[in-house]
């Protein structure tokens, strides 16, 4: 069993024996984490080159640890103080960076397609970490890996992604991912920061938090972009903490305690409560941990079949 | 296809009986003694001695268990992966007196992964090789330090272990392929 694309670049089309095959083989991975020496040969004399044009600090980092506890040369590189500010476009970039004899390129863009784009223009294997509102598959499988540990299976879960659904990459790899394993997924945000016809993905669509609580086994709480509010999207944080935030309060409408993760970074009291953030349902630092393994799982895939 | 049973599932027994009691003959006991096996066939081998050990000295022995798929050799270039599983030594190995137990000795390419695999984990004071059957054709400078029984082979044939735990019997039976049997050789 392989994948069978040599890249990485959305949960869109990833079969069920796939996204399987990367969750089973990232529990592998979870067990070295807690070794005393966490690294691993299977990725010796590959150069991996982090392209990010985008900020972000936990995915880079993860995926960098991810690398270099398999083995891999890791090479960073950040558009700020480049010659991407001189004006050289993402082809002639990474068409530089391949000429010095690179092996895979894990890409952080803010426009949706540039993954896809470097797989026509470069020879390496190519994982997307984010592409402007398209995909964050890394991210969706990490979310999908801390569920199925936590409850066991993705078959029948219920899992309600809160917030900005429109502008949200994780958003849509977790939509993706989630349904081809067979949860049951719904989406709930005010209307506008949800998109028309999202009931077409296969997804159950919601405008008020108090109808699907009682519905769930686990919310997936996203980020809401302070600059989104500035575009009129939504009056202002308190209101759109009074309405979509979740707090212990609303929360305890459900008959189980439920699960509570959140990508990062966290607006506290703003999409979530700091109490629900830190507390004993909160699974938000075992997603930060599973997102290593996740990340070893895919680098070794990708990495060691030709 | 022809096949010849070289081990029985009684001589099966009594061979890991036989491997047990020198184990505890040599060692002298059970002290710092831990058995780590390497998946699959080796994880089931280990088991077994562990308890038949413990039936002999009355001590608990501990045991561990290796996977050593991301210390293959031969991990790139494959046309299909091989499943990784985890690795599961719950132990500290450092200072200990390990006894490595696998089920087939053929290249010596797996005993070299799991010498690395181990080594990754720890430093043990010592570590010995357990096999259940030594085939030959030898690729590395390694050998074993306790045979359950040598199999005089060709590069022609294969040699397969099958264990209750996994098949339908214990038994240790030699094939005749057509082939260059080092393909499976790790």
């Amino acid at each position: 069993m392989k994948l069978k694309s040599r890249h990485l670049l959305g949960l869109d089309g990833v079969s069920k024996e796939e996204l399987t095959l990367i969750l089973d083989t990232a529990a592998s991975f979870r067990e070295i984490l807690d070794r005393p020496i966490k690294k691993v040969p299977p990725l010796q004399g590959k150069t991996v080159v982090n392209l990010f044009f985008e900020s972000s600090t936990r995915t880079r980092i993860s995926f960098e640890l991810a690398e270099r506890r398999l083995s891999a040369d890791v090479v960073n590189f950040a558009s700020s103080g480049s010659s991407v500010s001189k004006g050289e476009t993402l082809k002639d970039t990474a068409r530089n960076i391949e000429a010095m004899k690179i092996d895979m390129v894990v890409i952080r863009h803010s426009a949706p397609g540039s993954a896809h784009f470097l797989t026509r223009v470069l020879d390496a294997n190519i994982i997307n970490a984010g592409d402007g509102w398209h995909e964050h598959p890394t991210q969706g499988l990490l979310d999908m890996y801390t569920l199925r540990e936590k409850f066991g299976t993705l078959e029948g879960l219920r899992v309600c992604i809160v917030g900005d659904i429109t502008h949200s990459r994780v958003a849509r790899s977790n939509i993706f991912g989630l349904i081809t394993m067979g949860a049951h997924v719904s989406i709930c945000g005010p209307t506008t920061l949800i998109p028309r016809d999202m009931e077409h993905l296969g997804v159950k669509v919601y405008h008020r938090l108090e109808d699907v609580i009682p519905e769930v086994d686990a919310f997936n709480v996203l980020r809401i972009q302070l600059e989104r509010q500035a575009s009129g999207l939504f009056p202002s944080l308190r209101e759109y903490h009074r309405f979509f935030g979740l707090t212990k309060e609303k929360v305890a409408a459900a008959r189980k305690p439920i699960t509570i993760m959140h990508p990062g970074p966290i607006n506290r009291d703003v999409e979530l409560s700091a109490d629900l953030a830190d507390g004993e349902h909160s699974v938000i630092l075992q997603q930060v941990t599973n997102g290593v393994a996740i990340r070893m799982a895919v680098l070794y895939l990708l990495g060691t079949t030709n | 296809m022809k096949t010849t049973k070289v081990i029985d599932s009684e001589s099966f027994r009594r061979t890991v009986n036989r491997l047990a009691h020198e184990v505890v003959e040599r060692k002298k006991g059970t002290e710092n003694l831990v058995i780590v096996g390497i998946r699959t066939r080796g994880e089931h081998l280990a088991r077994r001695l562990a308890k038949k050990i413990e039936e002999i000295e009355g001590k608990e022995v501990q045991v561990g268990i290796l996977d050593i798929t991301l210390y293959r050799d031969d991990l790139r270039g494959r046309l299909d992966q091989p499943q990784l599983k985890s690795t599961e030594i719950l132990f500290d190995v450092t200072g200990k007196e390990v006894v490595l137990v696998d089920d087939v000795l053929f290249t010596g390419r797996t005993i070299r992964s799991a010498l690395n695999a181990l080594t990754d984990l720890g430093r043990p004071a010592l570590i010995e090789l357990l096999v259940l059957v030594d085939r030959g054709h030898r690729e590395l400078p390694i050998k074993a330090d306790f045979i359950g029984k040598s199999v005089p082979t060709s590069l022609k044939q294969e040699i397969r272990v099958l264990m209750t735990e996994i098949d339908h019997e214990d038994a240790v039976v030699l094939l005749e392929t057509e082939g260059d049997g080092k393909e499976s050789g790790q």
